[in-house]
């Protein structure tokens, strides 16, 4: 009867439970929960029971009874200390295996920054969608590069913050795959939110979690690692635009407005642009160029354009390779 | 007048006729923006913290209609996801800043516990009008914030994006930190008026428990406010001098700024909520007409919650990266302060016991306190939890239990302490159907704005979204609705209160029979308070106190006066 319960509160507050942790950290919630619905009833029946026995009206007075009782106040203080002592115990013990991941875990470096996400993974392949295989530790070494952000997967109940110059971590092994074979489009990702206020974006800091077999996740991630191969240099270019999160601030539709925190950049290449350079007053013009383009990936708020917050992350190296640039230059050039 | 001597303040245009009250004892701009009167100035906070509440308010349903759809109702050219920012950034620092920390100290609490004492004034009158003066003042930076580039950063200031970001954290970081020194003053003069002004026979457990409450309150607004301040001089030096204190690219560290900031800004919520359970003790005590159930125990659980509540800033941060020791240690300490807390409530219950209870609006409010109250207090056990919270951290399920707590509980306690001593305040009866009718529509509304945040919040959703995953649109579309119930139950509440300036009966010294010295006085009180200084008795002792119809209020039975008095342990 409990767990029917049990299972009945968990599919009202909880989405699926879908890491080996959520089921005891859906188990402590009910627990509480369950605790915390008695509580609640109980004081508000008592409430509304002495007010109906006890209101004012015609002939009632007020009877004399102890103003306080030792005996009485030490119990309701003792038992609820207990209680709560043993919510601690579980909360914290539940909590040290999700701080613990085993030493064979696999690695996934993830980026966070103002307004995308970044996975890089051991065989230097990396996406703005999160990969991960079934059934398998998968630590998640976080950083930042700019302000705070945090990771957040509700269908594993894990989280944590990414916070510049410092590395935390988290993993998880999810239950299910969300779909069959290495195709996007047939699977149903779970939700990556960022938690931690970021900035203007900081609500469309979103990205997809994809679960797979192992087979599939190993040729998908063969892909991810080669996605250039046998792509001419503007389709290549099309792809890590997209990838490497561009298109959350830059349309290439010619989208002046505010929604895009970056300047369009289609039909922009060899034109004129009147920017700020670093530590200068007053705007100079520069062409759109390759050595341009360049520039603004590595060193972003060294020429910003007029009206612009100088707010572009920086691209290393890791997170975005010479051949990349080149073939983001490419489809920079074909785009009217 | 003969017991009361005037000493040296000096009042613009106070006149002495002895049927003048403080509201008709002088006139003009002048002479209540420059009064020393607690009373004055109590008002005078009131309204000024009301307007606040209006400004936040406005700006709450602003942001629940735009999160009506996943893509915000209004168009980008309205409400972009900046303005968005900006606007729920505002409504927090509002509230915290300039609504919610001063309103029942510096409102209520400055113009009852002067009466409480059975004194003329709190111990430096002066002070009081200097805390109010850089309320105004400290008002003026949001209003320049607001008005000019704003804020974005949320009302938490978090490092390292409240150095980069382009709006005027400037102008608020500085208006908070005068409201800091507004709220110091105010708790120093309640510290030192409780310590030296009680009347001879006002034992330390003879105090009303609404006293209990601000003194405990005042000693946490002086310990932890000047940590906010210093935090607040640090981030601003960050900002304008670069000087690597917060700001990881220079070397500093973003979690330290946390620290700071919760080592002042989590007492700041047992600032907001213990003097609402002070007035919850008296309304539940007077409206139930029986002395307060295991007052030693509430009192001491005010101390309780005060000093326990400096241990535990480090709730805020169990997902910042902090070590797992330190994560485990604050979770354990968090629990240490939710007893104190559930001992008043069932302390407050058990006084109702074999009691007359008198529905009136107060008491409506006070019931409608310990049923919101009790579910803010108990949701808190899934957040100090440290596996649920992983989870439910920066969720909609925090959103929930803190508004459950700070404004189903201090709002509501506040509401119902100003229909308690709205007669005193301004000599006048409200209209008790309307203000029982507003109390339910408050109730109602504020159930359905914030129950639904729970589960979208344990679903997942987080909070200081501008826009969302469809999944959620349901429950925001309910939380929107009662929003907007919400909002017209307030200002229903506001209503009937300022309606009856106009209209309402003549107020009786004692309407409600309530045994502390506020209520000895006329309503509203003379200028000096007090004709002759009153005679302290039990403040929850009611044996004597009979209602007089010709009066339309309670007075001392001089049959009960000869009797001998049931023993007491208070």
């Amino acid at each position: 009867m409990l767990s029917i319960l049990a299972d009945a509160s968990s599919s009202l507050f909880f989405p699926p439970e879908q890491s080996t942790f959520a089921a005891d950290v859906d188990g402590l919630f009910d627990f509480i929960y369950y605790l915390s619905a008695f509580f609640f009833i109980a004081i508000i029946a008592v409430m509304i029971l002495f007010v109906l026995r006890y209101h004012r009206r015609k002939g009632h007075v007020e009877q004399p009874s102890a103003s306080h009782n030792e005996v009485l106040e030490i119990t309701w203080s003792v038992i609820p200390s207990i209680l709560v002592g043993f919510i601690f115990f579980y909360g914290f013990t539940k909590y040290l295996d999700m701080r613990e991941p085993p030493d064979n875990a696999y690695e996934i470096q993830v980026i966070a920054k103002q307004w995308s996400w970044q996975f890089i993974y051991p065989n230097g392949a990396d996406s703005d969608e999160l990969h991960i295989p079934v059934n398998q530790p998968v630590r998640f070494i976080l950083q930042s590069s700019d302000v705070l952000h945090s990771f957040y997967i509700p269908a594993f109940r894990i989280k944590m913050d990414c916070v510049p110059q410092r590395y935390t971590n988290t993993w998880v092994i999810a239950k299910d795959i969300t779909g069959e074979g290495k195709d996007n489009s047939e699977h149903k990702p779970y939700d990556l939110f960022c938690a931690e206020y970021c900035g203007k974006d900081h609500s469309r800091m979103l990205a997809k979690v994809y679960v797979h077999e192992q087979s599939d996740f190993d040729a998908w991630l063969e892909d991810a690692a080669n996605y250039l191969e046998g792509k001419t240099p503007e389709e290549g270019g099309k792809l890590a635009f997209e990838k490497k999160g561009c298109t959350q601030c830059h349309s290439v539709t010619g989208d002046n407005s505010a929604k895009y925190a970056g300047p369009p950049l289609n039909g922009q290449w060899g034109t004129e642009r009147s920017v700020i350079a670093r530590g200068a007053s007053s705007p100079e013009n520069v062409v759109m160029d390759e050595n341009y383009i360049r520039e603004s990936v590595r060193e972003p708020n060294a020429k910003v354009v007029v009206g612009r917050k100088p707010i572009m992350p920086v691209f290393t190296p890791q997170q975005l390779k010479d051949n990349e640039i080149t073939a983001i230059i490419a489809y920079l050039k074909s785009l009217k | 007048m003969a017991t009361i001597t005037p000493d040296t303040q000096i009042d613009i245009g106070h006149n002495d006729d002895p049927n003048s009250n403080y509201l008709t004892s002088s006139h003009g701009f002048l002479s209540w923006a420059f009064t020393l009167d607690h009373k004055r100035i109590g008002v005078m906070y009131l309204v000024g913290i009301f307007s606040s509440f209006f400004l936040g308010g406005i700006m709450a349903l602003l942001l629940r209609l735009h999160l009506f759809l996943p893509d915000g109702l209004f168009p980008p050219s309205i409400i972009d996801n900046d303005t968005y920012n900006q606007l729920f950034t505002l409504h927090g620092a509002i509230m915290t800043f300039l609504f919610i920390i001063p309103s029942i100290p510096a409102a209520l609490g400055n113009f009852v516990l002067p009466l409480m004492v059975g004194a003329k004034d709190v111990a430096f009158p002066r002070m009081n009008l200097a805390s109010f003066h850089l309320w105004v003042l400290g008002g003026i930076f949001f209003v320049i914030a607001l008005v000019t580039t704003r804020l974005d950063t949320g009302w938490t200031f978090y490092t390292p994006y409240s150095i980069q970001t382009s709006t005027n954290v400037i102008a608020a970081t500085i208006g908070a930190f005068i409201l800091g020194f507004s709220s110091i003053f105010t708790g120093l003069n309640f510290i030192v008026t409780v310590n030296t002004m009680r009347p001879p026979g006002m034992s330390w457990f003879k105090m009303p428990l609404f006293m209990w409450a601000i003194y405990a309150t005042a000693i946490i607004q002086i310990l932890a406010t000047p940590v906010l301040g210093i935090t607040l001089l640090l981030l601003m030096a960050e900002r304008i001098l670069q000087i690597g204190i917060f700001n990881p690219a220079l070397g500093g560290d973003p979690i330290l700024f946390q620290h700071f900031f919760w080592f002042y800004s989590h007492p700041a919520v047992y600032i907001m909520i213990l003097p609402a359970m002070g007035i919850i003790s008296e309304l539940m005590s007077v409206y139930s007409r029986k002395p307060i159930f295991g007052y030693t125990f509430i009192a001491y659980s005010s101390i309780a919650i005060a000093l326990l509540g400096f241990l535990v800033w480090g709730h805020h941060m169990f997902v910042s990266g902090q070590s797992p020791m330190t994560a485990v240690i604050f979770s354990g300490l968090t629990f240490s302060v939710s007893i104190p807390s559930a001992i008043k409530v069932f302390n407050w219950l058990a006084t109702m016991y074999k009691g007359n209870i008198n529905l009136a609006t107060p008491m409506c409010y006070a019931l409608s306190f310990i049923f919101l109250f009790s579910i803010g207090g108990l949701t808190g056990l899934f957040l100090g939890a440290l596996a649920t919270d992983i989870h439910l951290h920066d969720t909609y399920f925090v959103v929930a239990h803190f508004h459950y707590v700070m404004m189903g509980g201090t709002v509501i306690a506040f509401v119902g302490g100003l229909y308690h001593w709205w007669p005193k305040m301004f000599g006048v009866m409200y209209n008790e159907m309307f203000g029982r009718l507003f109390c339910l529509v408050v109730f109602i509304g504020f159930n359905l704005t914030f129950f639904p945040q729970f589960i979208m919040g344990s679903r997942g959703m987080p909070r200081r979204y501008a826009t969302y995953v469809p999944e959620y649109e349901i429950f925001h579309q309910l939380s929107t609705i009662g929003a907007i119930v919400l909002g017209l139950g307030m200002v229903g509440a506001v209503t009937v209160l300022i309606v009856s300036l106009f209209n309402g009966r003549k107020a009786p010294a004692n309407p409600w029979g309530a045994a502390t010295l506020e209520w000895t006085c006329t309503s509203p009180p003379p200028y000096y308070n007090f004709e002759h200084a009153p005679a302290v008795g039990s403040p929850y002792d009611f044996s004597d106190l009979k209602y007089d119809p010709q009066v339309g209020g309670f007075v001392k039975d001089p049959a009960a006066a000869n009797k001998p008095k049931p023993s007491s342990h208070h």
